[in-house]
């Protein structure tokens, strides 16, 4: 028993030894990356470019992603709810979970695999073939003018895709259940009325916006570090999905429960 | 005879392993210097010392008459704008042309119109023999040699004090060796009037002797012999000869 317990502080000890230095390094890029946002230059036309990118790149998976998971969780609540003739309910059921929980967190997942990946692929290729150090010896500073843009691009962004998602989910379970399983269209919009307010959207786009800053945070940061070829290119830009998907998982927990307090 | 940069009793350790120990050389403004050894000698090490992103454990490193460990971080970047690095991989921007590579330096660093700043890259582009068909290429769309081209037009882009050149011609054939030989002859002697100092990091030394006014050579890093190339040729330390002797 007491050589299990052995092992087992000798293991904790050993991991909070090999993730503490990696943390400080991220920490330090995370307080940079803000220090670096306030001080000029403002290179406005990186922030666009990058915000095109990022809508590029999600879109249209956010709209597939918001429709389909619209339509089925409607279809899905439906057949739960027709049991006890409370059908009508389909619809603010459905918009509550997109609003709160499944817009903010799908499309943090849609962005975390898509523009977190892409983040730390260009920034690692970039630093793998020099140019990262071409920035630096120009006096450019890397992480103002590669790091700043992509994460301010991202908190903006994300907002507006979770919005689109919203909209788009709504829509489809609008078409399922009152299209296709014939729910009455004017309880459903009546109801939909009487249990959504304000302050659900708010908390999904604050979500949002966190988790934007999460995943862009982790995925420049991956792009950063990365060591060695091609492989270590790899290596982050698998380091910035698996963390960027795992951030967006933990933090909905935590930021429910907060701004369950503060919003209500 | 005035020097562009001093390295007075330079150690640079990491953790218990010395890389650089007690460097102590000058190099000569306005001339071509190259700082030669074998792998591992240490030659980056004092590439990044000059450029300020290494500190020295010991010892100082004098740019310019300037102590970079003086400066604040802000000053340092400042400061960079004196230096223009070729790198071995030219280390062109990928996502940009060859034109807005060249342009980007001016476009950070100057109040140029956006005429002025065409008129310009398109002036240093013709300077270093890009062919008019590769400025709005991309670095991928054209060959290692023109890389170089672009790469060192981009460096002289802000008309820099130091020109650094990391490895030039390694891994590329002879007659783009010779080629790039010639450009960073002919580029320092365009720019005599700055003075332009050239530093040369390589361990090519047909290359070295052919272009190089100085040149320093690293053991284990230390300065074994820092000289008149002449006097380098006809050097009889025993790595130095071994050096030569391996390489042709």
């Amino acid at each position: 028993m007491i050589k299990l317990l052995k092992s087992s502080i000798e293991w904790l000890g050993s991991w909070v030894m090999s993730i503490t230095p990696a943390l400080g390094r991220f920490t330090l890029y995370a307080i940079s990356n803000f220090q670096w946002f306030f001080r000029p230059p403002i290179r406005k036309h990186l922030f666009f470019e990058q915000m095109v990118f990022m809508g590029n790149k999600s879109l249209f998976i956010v709209f597939l992603t918001s429709s389909f998971s619209g339509a089925v969780f409607a279809y899905q609540i439906y057949l739960g709810f027709t049991a006890f003739s409370v059908d009508s309910f389909v619809g603010p059921i459905v918009a509550i979970a997109v609003v709160k929980e499944l817009a903010p967190v799908f499309t943090g997942l849609v962005v975390a695999g898509r523009c977190g990946a892409a983040m730390a692929a260009q920034i690692g290729s970039m630093k793998v073939t020099e140019q990262i150090d071409a920035l630096e010896v120009m006096g450019v500073n890397s992480i103002q003018y590669l790091g700043v843009p992509r994460v301010f691009a991202t908190v903006v962004t994300m907002p507006m895709l979770t919005g689109v998602f919203m909209l788009v989910a709504n829509a489809g379970s609008w078409l399922v259940g009152v299209k296709l399983l014939g729910i009455d269209e004017a309880i459903y919009f009546a109801k939909l009325g009487d249990f959504m307010n304000l302050n659900m959207l708010v908390e999904g786009l604050i979500k949002a916006a966190v988790f934007g800053y999460l995943i862009s945070i982790i995925g420049t940061y991956q792009g950063f570090a990365v060591k060695g070829g091609a492989e270590g290119v790899g290596r982050g830009t698998n380091m910035a999905v698996v963390w960027g998907m795992i951030i967006v998982l933990i933090m909905d927990f935590f930021l429910t429960a907060i701004l369950a307090q503060i919003l209500g | 005879m005035s020097y562009a940069i001093e390295f007075n009793h330079l150690t640079k350790r990491f953790g218990n392993h010395t890389v650089l120990d007690d460097l102590n050389f000058n190099i000569h403004e306005g001339k071509i210097t190259t700082i030669l050894g074998f792998s591992g000698a240490g030659k980056s090490t004092v590439l990044k010392h000059i450029l300020g992103i290494y500190h020295p454990t010991e010892g100082q490193v004098k740019v310019l008459g300037q102590d970079m460990e003086k400066m604040n971080e802000g000053q340092i970047r400042e400061f960079r704008t004196n230096f223009g690095m070729v790198f071995q991989y030219a280390a062109l921007f990928d996502s940009m042309t060859n034109f807005e590579n060249v342009a980007f330096p001016m476009k950070e660093f100057t109040n140029y119109t956006k005429d002025e700043i065409e008129e310009k890259a398109i002036g240093l582009m013709t300077q270093v023999g890009l062919d008019e068909f590769a400025f709005h290429k991309l670095p991928s769309e054209i060959s290692g040699g023109m890389r170089k081209r672009v790469g060192l037009a981009r460096a002289l882009a802000l008309q820099p004090k130091v020109m650094l050149y990391d490895e030039p011609t390694t891994g590329l054939d002879p007659i783009t060796t010779h080629m790039v030989d010639d450009l960073i002859t002919s580029t320092h002697n365009h720019n005599a009037h700055l003075p332009m100092t050239s530093v040369i990091i390589s361990h090519d030394i047909a290359a070295t002797l052919r272009i190089s006014d100085y040149v320093a050579f690293l053991e284990k890093g230390k300065t074994v012999v820092h000289a008149p190339v002449e006097e380098f040729r006809k050097s009889d330390h025993p790595v130095i000869k071994k050096f030569i002797e391996l390489s042709t």
